[in-house]
């Protein structure tokens, strides 16, 4: 599979350059897609439970499939959607907001996508194979570890797994290529604050994921070994530590890229920089700090006593400080500027408007005695919706109507995405904010149904048509976002009039990125190549830059290199078909853990594809060409 | 609430996204106070669920008021500051602000400092085990998917206590202690209007206090439920609080301690004779002539120094007294109970297949495809002990 | 750096080796967090022994013995990386094996014991105790083990003359895994051989 240079740089074409591509931005695409799938998985899952709970005594679902459908729902969204559009996000614009080619380990990055697939279909399977997991994603133990003639359990521990172990892979790529492989010129405090903010999340998951892993191996012991970690002399609570060690530095991991992405859409559509940039980078830095502290707030009801729930009830309320923090930031972008309501706005704001709800309630739960009632109750439902998907998805989708002409050199349809905002915001306050009603009114979590006289049948009913309005704005989306691939308005390098790099190179980028790594100067350092300041500071239009790339400044570095751009210095890393065996080499093993003791030769299978994928991985040249032997 | 702009739509007026916002809002808190049922947290019967939600109150009025605040600053900005069509100029290009920072990193700590204090003093106060003799003290044992109650300071004669299942009968304005473990997975015994949940977790004690103003009607008692996610049933895992005159309490625990007469005639003989099959499960304490006989399994479990009944079933003694069975999920009348006799996972979704008695691991109530006439029968015993 | 032709990643002619140590000390980081989070949950069973051994059934003399075994290989593992600095094959391929030997060696020793210990009643489902014992020992004897085949591998490429800098089996990396894996048995014996509660 030698490729000559020249033929590396041309934009490949076919399935088979999709399965060996290791192009940062193909696999954020790859990403991207398959959450967005998995999206209507999750949202399907969703709308089945709320048939289910629209009446009293509801009987459109018998209590095993709710249990696992609730289980899936959760996990989906959670593992398999949030996470994935996140590092779809990252994939694609890390390199080129640091100026750089690709990431530090390109087919690294291409094992983590196929793993992140693979277990996906893994766990997916398990519907059709005896049983979806049915304990919740929070597993807790004993009940986790309780049946094992079911292996639906096992599913859940070697499905988060294996998932947990693509995203620390991704994890470390982001981290090495945002410390080492930044353009000249572009310090730390001139990474755009999404590229920041993806920094924060990788380092979270670097130190959270590990923790996780350490309770699914025990989960998975005690379920097939006989061990004791949390059942016969062990403690149920180890597991819950353990578990929410992960999971609270985990919801920071799914809503600061969003955070991130409103960063970035706020100055591009207020004409003004970011408010306040190192305080919002500070502020994100904080949020990850502070959130490996505050845990055990999801076990104020199980038995920490009084001291501890106290310490952990003042650590939360402030984490409420940092973050509000962005949010005055972000208003204080808008405020003197040109608001400009373009849909990726629209979407930006209506994250501000119900993230501040989602984090009210956030504080609301951090009053310990208050939780004692919110807790397990659908007050907490309503909170984690506000933040995810007011806050989080709200977000996302943001970055999809901004980036959209980046990936495909086109617009996301006008109309269209109207009718997706409006529908999405009607049908998402309409079926959350009830919630917080139902909750203080009694109705407990994961429960398949209630009884009458209890007062919850209006509510549940009013957040039934708004989950069906949400799943309606959706339809709409995906529409918008398969037509306007041919028929969208076209949109060139740089449609929004932007201010980080990827707007200086064409829509859709080469794949190659940059003709040339730009020498950079400034936060914002393509606004800033295009607009001067007068002397009341406000941005003037400089007339020399065309078609919106920037203007060839080479500079001669120490050791005379100065022709960048040219093929012969341009070595892109090659494709590789090793990530995918390896990852599926580790499905395969995965799947014989599940059904040991039988499964064993499976996984022993397993073991040896994945060891001739990493083997042949570690033994490829990264980039074939006359310099390697 | 958001008001996006089209070139060629006029300006919306200021006024109007805040009259909507604060018309919608007080609707909302208008209809939060609809729908308040017998399980609500809001409407507090007794001391400690008022002291939470006096808290509540005070947190949430500060929270409103950040959240019009906040609100009302972002919607006068995208208002004040949306680009008009007529206006090319570029805005200043400010960078930030220091001041501004600093004043609002540290209003909202001051804020939040504020709450802090009843925060932790509320903790301690619902937290703190009731102590003294007055305490009626009673021992909770948590199933998959029913609740046992031993109240261990009351006892017969012989020195049995008084072991009931589901229904929970505590007299007004009393502290009650309950000394809580599971036998099986963790569960949480959660009465909103009494007072915060407490979980119940295997290998663990953990107590919760509930303290009633005020005698329930006997057709209304206080519903609760598990709170924690055990399983196939856990939404059917509910229970009641009766609460009692302390005249009324004396004479229930009187009523209760008293053994279930062995009936001698009739139906009810008829379904004493098929009670065999139950025994091997349920629990009674019944009189007949060779003197008293504790029926069923006896089981105990010990944790933490303390020594919990832990049956395989509920114990049947008066359930013909009991206002539901299935775990307060019930009503206890002859349809329903024929219905379940004749096959419970019809009513409440078990998993009897996996029950592994010795183990101690039980998921529910088989089918014993029971005669009518058996079911019949076993229902005119078990209606006569009440 | 050397007269070799410079190693190419995907940017133009940059030395891979600050990327390659980043990752790996952020591989080890999250390695930390992972051990660490076996090392608490034994703290937490150290005296959940049930009916079965605890501590007592510990041969310190023994394990102290192989724990300098490993600490001695961390120090043929630093010879290997100076010799590979030096272009020095040969002393680079002594040293990787007197590597891979002292590690073999320690895990034979902990294999020994293991089965010592199950003779005496102590295994994965006896109790808590039994069960975070063997986790984190056995975590632990499996990090050991992948880095005997990664140094294995790097002794036979070297031999194959295939061992450039530019090679993701960078005797450095290695060196740095191996020396990690070295730290956590010291927590690892101090805590749970040495500081009996």
């Amino acid at each position: 599979m030698v490729l000559d240079t020249n033929k590396d740089l041309a934009e490949p074409k076919g399935i088979w350059s999709w399965i060996t591509t290791v192009d940062h931005k193909r696999i954020g695409l790859m990403y991207g897609v398959t959450a967005l799938v998995a999206f209507f998985v999750a949202g399907l899952e969703a709308l089945l439970i709320r048939l289910q709970l629209t009446t009293a005594n509801g009987t459109v679902l018998s209590a095993d499939a709710y249990n696992q459908l609730f289980t899936m729902h959760g996990l989906t969204m959670l593992l398999v959607v949030v996470m994935p559009v996140g590092a779809a996000f990252m994939n694609y614009f890390i390199p080129l907001h640091i100026g750089a080619r690709d990431v530090a380990f390109p087919r690294a990055n291409a094992f983590s996508y196929w793993l992140f697939l693979f277990s996906t279909i893994m766990l997916l399977s398990s519907f059709v194979l005896g049983g979806a997991p049915d304990g919740g994603w929070f597993g807790y133990a004993p009940l986790s570890t309780q049946l094992d003639e079911f292996v639906r359990m096992d599913y859940y521990a070697i499905g988060a797994q294996l998932l947990g172990i693509a995203s620390i892979m991704a994890s470390a790529n982001f981290i090495a290529t945002v410390f080492t492989m930044r353009a000249p010129g572009m310090t730390l405090m001139r990474v755009p604050v999404f590229t920041w903010m993806a920094v924060v999340v990788s380092f979270l998951l670097i130190f959270s994921l590990p923790i996780f892993g350490v309770g699914l191996f025990q989960m998975f012991f005690d379920r097939n070994f006989g061990t004791q970690f949390f059942g016969g002399g062990g403690d149920p609570l180890l597991w819950q530590h353990l578990f929410w060690l992960f999971g609270h530095p985990e919801v920071y991991v799914l809503i600061l890229p969003a955070m991130g992405i409103v960063s970035e859409v706020f100055p591009t559509f207020s004409r003004k920089p970011l408010f306040g940039y190192p305080f919002v980078v500070f502020s994100g830095i904080a949020i990850g700090f502070m959130g490996f502290g505050v845990w055990a707030h999801h076990m104020y009801t199980a038995g920490l006593g009084p001291v501890a729930e106290a310490g952990f009830g003042i650590a939360t309320m402030m984490i409420a400080v940092p973050t509000g923090v962005k949010i005055f930031n972000w208003i204080g972008t808008m405020w003197g500027g040109k608001v400009r309501f373009e849909l990726p706005m629209m979407f930006a704001i209506g994250f501000v408007s119900l993230f501040v709800i989602g984090g009210l309630s956030g504080v609301l739960h951090s009053v310990v005695p208050s939780d004692y009632q919110q807790h397990d109750s659908y007050f907490v439902v309503a909170h984690f919706h506000y933040v995810l998907f007011g806050g989080g998805v709200f977000g996302y989708v943001a970055g999809a109507y901004y980036w959209y002409p980046k990936w495909t050199g086109r617009f996301l349809d006008e109309k269209l995405g109207r009718w997706h905002f409006w529908l999405m915001l009607l049908g998402f306050n309409l079926t959350f904010a009830p919630m917080h009603i139902l909750g203080l009114n009694g109705m407990a979590r994961r429960t398949y149904r209630y009884p009458e006289g209890l007062g919850w049948e209006f509510w549940n009913q009013v957040a039934t048509v708004g989950s069906f309005l949400i799943g309606i704005s959706f339809l709409f989306f995906a529409w918008n976002l398969i037509r306007s691939r041919k028929n969208g308005r076209v949109a060139g390098n740089d449609p929004w009039d932007g201010r980080t790099l990827e707007w200086s190179i064409p829509s859709p980028p080469p794949v190659h990125n940059f003709d040339e790594i730009p020498v950079v100067e400034h936060v914002d350092d393509f606004w800033h190549r295009k607009y001067a300041t007068d002397e009341d500071g406000r941005a003037v239009r400089m007339p020399d830059v065309t078609g919106g790339t920037l203007a060839a400044e080479t500079t001669t570095g120490d050791d005379g290199e100065a022709n960048r751009g040219s093929p012969e210095d341009m070595h892109m890393p090659s494709p590789s078909y090793y990530p995918i065996v390896a990852a599926f080499g580790v499905m395969v093993t995965g799947y014989g853990l599940i059904y040991i003791p039988v499964g064993w030769v499976a996984a022993g299978v397993g073991l040896l594809i994945t060891l001739w994928g990493f083997f042949g991985w570690s033994l490829e040249p990264v980039t074939r060409d006359a310099h390697h032997d | 609430m958001n008001h996006a702009h089209n070139e060629n739509e006029p300006a919306p007026s200021r006024r109007r996204p805040l009259m909507i916002g604060l018309v919608g809002l007080l609707a909302l808190m208008a209809a939060g106070c609809s729908g308040a049922g017998p399980q609500t947290a809001l409407n507090p019967e007794g001391p400690i669920g008022r002291t939470i939600d006096d808290l509540w109150e005070l947190v949430f009025i500060l929270a409103t008021i950040v959240f019009v605040i906040v609100q009302v600053a972002l919607f006068y900005t995208i208002v004040r500051y949306r680009a008009r069509k007529d206006d090319d100029g570029e805005p200043v290009q400010v960078h930030g602000n220091t001041r501004l920072e600093i004043t609002w990193t540290i209003i909202p700590v001051v804020i939040l400092a504020a709450i802090a204090y009843p925060t932790v003093k509320g903790i301690f106060d619902v937290r703190a085990i009731p102590q003294g003799e007055d305490v009626l003290q009673v021992q909770v044992t948590g199933h998959q998917w029913w609740w046992e109650f031993e109240y261990v300071d009351l006892e017969d004669e012989t020195g049995r206590t008084l072991v009931t299942a589901n229904e929970l009968y505590i007299p007004e304005d009393t502290e009650v202690n309950l000394t809580m473990t599971s036998a099986d997975v963790i569960h949480s015994f959660w009465v909103p209007v009494l007072a915060g949940k407490r979980d119940v977790v295997p290998n663990r004690v953990s107590n919760l206090t509930l303290i009633a103003d005020d005698p329930t009607p006997p057709d209304a008692p206080h519903p609760g439920q598990c709170a924690e996610y055990c399983g196939l049933a856990h939404a059917d895992m509910r229970f009641k609080v009766h609460v009692r005159s302390q005249v009324d309490f004396d004479a229930w625990v009187e009523d209760q301690l008293a053994p279930a007469q062995l009936p001698t005639e009739g139906a009810a003989a008829a379904g004493y004779a098929a009670f065999g099959t139950c025994v091997a499960c349920h629990n009674a304490t019944v009189s007949g002539p060779d003197g008293i006989e504790d029926i069923g399994p006896v089981r105990t479990i010990e944790v933490d120094g303390v020594t919990f009944t832990s049956s395989l079933a509920p114990d049947l003694t008066h359930f013909g007294g009991r206002a539901t069975f299935g775990s307060g999920t019930f009503e206890n009348n002859r349809e329903h109970l024929a219905q379940w006799l004749a096959n419970p996972a019809d009513l409440k979704p078990m998993r009897p297949e996996l029950n592994d008695i010795e183990a101690g691991r039980i998921l529910g109530m088989p089918n014993f495809n029971l005669s009518d006439d058996d079911i019949n029968n076993l229902i005119a015993l078990l209606e006569g002990w009440d | 750096m050397t007269s070799q032709t410079a190693p190419v990643e995907a940017q133009e002619h940059h030395d891979v080796r600050p990327i390659r140590k980043a990752a790996m000390w952020v591989f080890l980081g999250s390695e930390a967090m992972f051990f660490g989070s076996m090392i608490a949950t034994f703290l937490l069973y150290r005296n959940n022994t049930a009916d079965g051994p605890g501590s007592e059934i510990f041969d310190i003399p023994f394990t102290s013995a192989s724990s300098f075994v490993l600490l001695m290989s961390s120090l043929t593992m630093v010879l290997a990386h100076n010799a590979f600095e030096k272009r020095d094959g040969r002393g680079t391929r002594i040293w990787l094996a007197a590597t891979a030997l002292l590690g073999i060696t320690f895990l034979a020793g902990q294999i020994y014991e293991f089965t010592e210990f199950v003779d005496k009643g102590l295994t994965l489902s006896t109790s808590s105790f039994g069960s975070s014992f063997y986790m984190l020992t056995g975590f632990h004897g499996a990090h050991v083990a992948i880095g005997i085949v990664m140094l294995l591998a790097m002794f036979f490429l070297s031999l194959e003359g295939r061992l450039h800098e530019e090679r993701g089996l960078n005797v450095e990396l290695v060196g740095l895994y191996w020396h990690f894996v070295d730290i956590v048995w010291i927590v690892i014996f101090t805590v749970v051989y040495l500081l009996q509660a």
